[in-house]
């Protein structure tokens, strides 16, 4: 075509030409710099190596969107059937967030990888409001940390108060064995009244609740029934077999810690998906708008390079015949 | 122009997620009408942090149990979770068998309200004619004033489903395992599969 023809020879006429400013694009999403006055076909060349990447970003995007609605498919049933877990717990010894404790541990639950949306800011900021909410005179919060993105949110300012830091816990699919053996490490090396689980419960793909859940020590739960409330009537329930009250309150404490830690572990990965596909499909969204303003801008570069290529030429032969 | 991008990309997914989550309305299955029943955390957490919403917690994401009935049901409401699955939930039996650690113990509507801590053996639930047999490691079991029993294990598995040759066989490995266990703790961890097994064995064989 004559067109490519001329538009590949531009560059030999470039130095003959008188600069002229390219009135084509004002708005254009190329800095202006980058555009030399007069030399055409490389601005051209500019914006088609920006439509390429936007364009890989928006593949890219898209795989990983579609990479996160099977793992969140996978995933969503077990969450949906653990959900029964840890609900004869909260049956028998309630829920009681504000209760009044020496010696908080707040464990946050966190995702290791990144571009999932904005769960993990989410839960490092409950995470630490509830350490505002839980502390006080003579009263001690600590943090044990799952997930990388909390914990590097919580070193910058809380570095002190980070007594254990788990990762990794995505790398093998999750099960209740390996969640029990994280929960007895913690109980072990932690010293706590209250354990206080901060997560993100999965309520729809697109709708995520920063949730608490309350963990008791034993001490606390006869401390706690003594003076009366919701774990009053504990003591009316007889214990079978040959343990004192203590023991098996203790057993039951373990128990329901790490129930409860499976759930949760469960629910903010499943959140960590959702979120991961919303922000992947946003993303896709957004490369392509970008990539239709590109194709308007390249469009209008080219048409502009070729009309003032044709109006010289042809006033350039009109003033030889004239 | 493409640090832009991340930005635009970042902030519309915030913005969905925070204010769905202010104004969610439930889509999941466990969602009842459940009230703000921790009024107490509420009105504590918005005095000292009035600008971040409370967390929930989890009594707004369960059905809250009926009181205690002034006479003795015909029914006991069994649940039966397990990490995996919730095996029964909210059925209506007659009766349930739990082996908890002092033997096997029957549950019948009116039981008095006792939390009991469960050996691996075989659980039985009866409904009219049908007796459904589970094997199940150990767990606890409660069972409420208002003749709800909550049994969790970790694992079960219904008796048909045993290979008894695998449990002589495992049998046997953690018997040779006990005898020539040196430390308190491989001494533990066989004792524990000895018993297992022979639980087994008997819940096959009895």
């Amino acid at each position: 075509m004559a067109m490519a023809a001329f538009r590949r020879e531009g560059r030999r006429f470039a130095p003959l030409i008188t600069p002229r400013p390219i009135a084509a694009v004002r708005s254009s999403p190329i800095p202006e710099e980058q555009a030399p006055l007069g030399v055409r076909s490389i601005s051209t060349q500019i914006v088609r190596n920006r439509m390429k990447s936007v364009k890989n970003i928006q593949k890219i995007t898209k795989a990983m969107k579609m990479v996160a609605a099977s793992k969140l498919r996978a995933i969503q049933t077990r969450a949906e059937n653990s959900r029964g877990l840890w609900q004869p717990f909260t049956v028998l010894l309630g829920d009681s967030p504000s209760v009044d404790v020496k010696k908080n541990v707040i464990v946050t639950i966190s995702s290791d990888k990144g571009l999932c949306g904005g769960i993990n800011s989410t839960s490092v900021k409950i995470s630490k409001a509830l350490h505002k909410f839980t502390s006080g005179p003579e009263k001690g919060t600590k943090y044990v940390v799952l997930g990388e993105k909390a914990k590097a949110q919580l070193m910058r300012d809380s570095k002190k108060d980070i007594e254990l830091c788990i990762t990794e816990l995505q790398k093998n699919p999750l099960n209740y064995t390996q969640v029990s053996v994280l929960a007895d490490e913690i109980l072990k090396n932690v010293e706590y009244d209250a354990l206080r689980i901060v997560f993100n419960k999965f309520r729809s793909i697109i709708s995520f609740a920063p949730t608490t859940s309350t963990v008791l020590s034993p001490e606390v739960v006869e401390r706690e029934a003594e003076a009366g409330g919701k774990l009053g009537d504990l003591d009316s329930y007889e214990i079978e077999g040959g343990e004192t009250k203590g023991e098996i309150l203790q057993n039951l404490a373990e128990f329901q810690f790490s129930c409860v830690l499976f759930n949760a572990v469960l629910e903010n990965a499943c959140s960590e998906q959702g979120a991961r596909m919303s922000a992947m499909d946003s993303s896709s969204r957004n490369a392509g708008d970008m990539l239709d303003r590109l194709t308007l801008t390249y469009n209008r570069t080219r048409q502009a390079a070729i009309t003032t290529e044709l109006t010289e030429i042809i006033s350039g032969a009109s003033a030889l015949e004239g | 122009m493409l640090r832009q991008a991340t930005r635009l990309l970042a902030r519309p997914a915030i913005a969905s997620s925070s204010s769905f989550a202010a104004r969610a309305r439930p889509f999941s299955t466990d969602l009842p009408a459940a009230p703000a029943e921790d009024s107490t955390f509420i009105d504590a957490w918005k005095k000292i942090i009035p600008n971040i919403d409370p967390p929930a917690t989890p009594l707004t994401f369960m059905q809250p149990r009926p009181p205690t009935p002034s006479s003795i049901p015909s029914k006991l409401t069994v649940n039966f979770v397990l990490p995996y699955a919730s095996e029964l939930s909210a059925k209506e039996v007659d009766m349930v068998i739990i082996p908890a650690t002092t033997g096997q113990m029957g549950v019948l509507p009116g039981h008095v309200a006792t939390i009991a801590e469960l050996k691996p053996g075989v659980m039985s639930v009866h409904e009219g004619n049908d007796v459904a047999k589970y094997f199940i490691s150990s767990g606890f079991a409660v069972i409420h004033a208002n003749s709800f029993a909550d049994i969790i294990a970790i694992e079960a598995v219904p008796i048909d489903q045993i290979d008894p040759s695998l449990v002589q066989k495992g049998l046997a490995d953690f018997t040779q395992k006990l005898s020539s266990a040196s430390t308190d703790l491989e001494k533990a961890e066989a004792q524990i599969g000895v018993d297992v097994h022979s639980a087994l064995n008997s819940a096959l064989t009895g």
